[in-house]
């Protein structure tokens, strides 16, 4: 149970990029595409999942004073080997779409805040498992933002064209020109701007919903009469001079 | 494939900001840019670590990592090590890359201490947070791997000047960045917008206006 609860608080309510804002680099700089977003994610979680499980392993081995770098040259040895899996397995146009972010994972915050935060201090397994929770956050929160610049910005998803739909002979949708400011830099921060403020509104909503259920109900008698008759008349006031 | 000093100013300072264009360093851009006087101690402790670690990563890249060439030798090959056909680059670029950075701004803070005690008091608190900072890894990387011609990479005393410009790019950003969410923070912003994501609006409209820099002079980055 405490295992599944390591793993379903992170994607959402600790989400590394909306909620601890964590991680902004690659976030703005790899969304142009949704396949870009994902490999970028799939690279930091395999690499935040493995140096997790070790960090957590050797924790007790680690003297105090230099935990720090100690965890820095875990990371990056990870960092390395997915550099290489990637340059081996993933498509040319995708190594080159995510050029240094690759090697930029070893000081992406989200990885080693997670080391000193949760790795550290908990075992093995629940440490994979919050490597794996912070990981579908990570993805989730890439496919939001690469999905609206992909689809806004180049008019493709996934790589195929949206426009034109064609049935047969006849046109259903005629080709829309993408909104190119969106797939380049200024769009990457507008984008994740308007998606920030979402977040932020929804969990403004859902905490005064909470407070609203929490709030137990007025006794009568103390509804009736009003709170404070003083403010009253200087409002009015200040209204009949203006 | 020469450049020469006044190209990579213009370029990493106007054309292709770190911060703005290149998209390195965001955590402290957003999370350092609240007051004036904080942005201004982390940029320039940034461009004093950044000139450092880009003369350091340069040197390293051309005389430990490449292989031999007419243009450098690899010292670990002139010892008689055996140095693999492509260099250690691969293998060995990030780790040694992060490990220097972090050996150098520990130096520097210790340094600092003892010698400058007033510009300590000032860059100090900054300085802990520059070695997890993206953009002096990340202009480590493009001075070699990732500049037009890897085979060689930057030479040190141009890799050192253009760390020093990538610095003096998120020096700039950061002022304005800061100048910018100083007013923000007396005006009306919609509540769900307050603070993060009307900073990466108005983060948005700059790298906007940075790109009107582009092809300035004819030069291309």
């Amino acid at each position: 149970m405490g295992l599944l609860k390591d793993f379903t608080d992170k994607p959402i309510k600790h989400n590394p990029v909306f909620v601890l804002a964590l991680g902004l680099c690659p976030t703005l700089a790899v969304t142009t595409s949704l396949k870009n977003g994902v490999a970028m994610a799939a690279a930091a979680t395999a690499v935040l999942v493995c140096a997790n499980l070790l960090i957590s392993l050797v924790r007790r081995f680690i003297p105090n004073q230099i935990r720090i770098a100690c965890y820095i040259v875990i990371i990056a040895g990870f960092v390395t080997m997915v550099e290489i899996v990637m340059r081996a397995i993933a498509p040319a146009a995708i190594n080159e779409a995510l050029g240094i972010f690759i090697p930029l994972i070893v000081v992406n915050c989200i990885i080693l805040g997670r080391a000193e935060a949760f790795a550290s201090r908990h075992g093995p397994a629940s440490s994979l498992m919050d490597g794996l929770g912070i990981g579908v956050g990570f993805l989730l929160a890439l496919v939001a933002i690469s999905l609206v610049r992909e689809v806004l910005g180049a008019g493709t998803l996934w790589g195929y064209r949206l426009t034109p739909i064609r049935v047969g002979d006849t046109t259903l949708v005629p080709e829309v020109e993408p909104i190119a400011v969106i797939g380049m830099a200024p769009g990457a921060f507008i984008v994740i701007g308007l998606l920030f403020g979402l977040f932020h509104w929804m969990g403004n909503r859902r905490r005064e919903a909470a407070r609203a259920a929490a709030v137990p109900a007025v006794p009568r008698v103390a509804r009736d009469f009003p709170k404070k008759p003083v403010g009253k008349p200087t409002a009015s006031a200040e209204g009949a001079g203006a | 494939m020469n450049v020469g000093y006044v190209e990579l100013a213009i370029g990493s300072i106007l054309i292709s900001n770190l911060v703005l264009a290149k998209f390195l360093g965001l955590c402290p851009f957003f999370g350092v840019s609240r007051r004036t006087s904080d942005a201004v101690g982390m940029g320039l402790a940034v461009v004093f670590v950044m000139s450092i670690a880009s003369a350091a990563t340069a040197l390293i890249y051309r005389h430990l990592l490449l292989p031999t060439t007419p243009e450098h030798t690899n010292l670990l090959g002139a010892l008689g090590l055996p140095v693999p056909e492509g260099g250690y680059v691969l293998i060995l670029k990030t780790i040694s890359y992060i490990l220097v950075i972090a050996v150098l701004v520990q130096f520097v803070e210790m340094v600092l201490r003892k010698t400058v005690p007033t510009l300590y008091r000032a860059l100090g608190i900054y300085l802990p947070l520059i070695t997890t900072n993206c953009a002096v890894m990340g202009i480590a990387l493009l001075n070699t791997e990732a500049w037009r011609d890897p085979a060689n990479g930057l030479p040190v005393h141009l890799a050192t000047f253009n760390g020093f410009c990538g610095g003096v790019g998120f020096l700039v950003a950061m002022l304005l960045m800061s100048g910018i969410r100083e007013r923000l923070a007396e005006l009306p912003v919609p509540k769900a917008f307050k603070d993060l994501p009307i900073a990466f609006i108005s983060g948005g409209l700059m790298a906007l206006a940075f790109m009107g820099f582009a092809n300035l002079f004819g030069i291309a980055v």
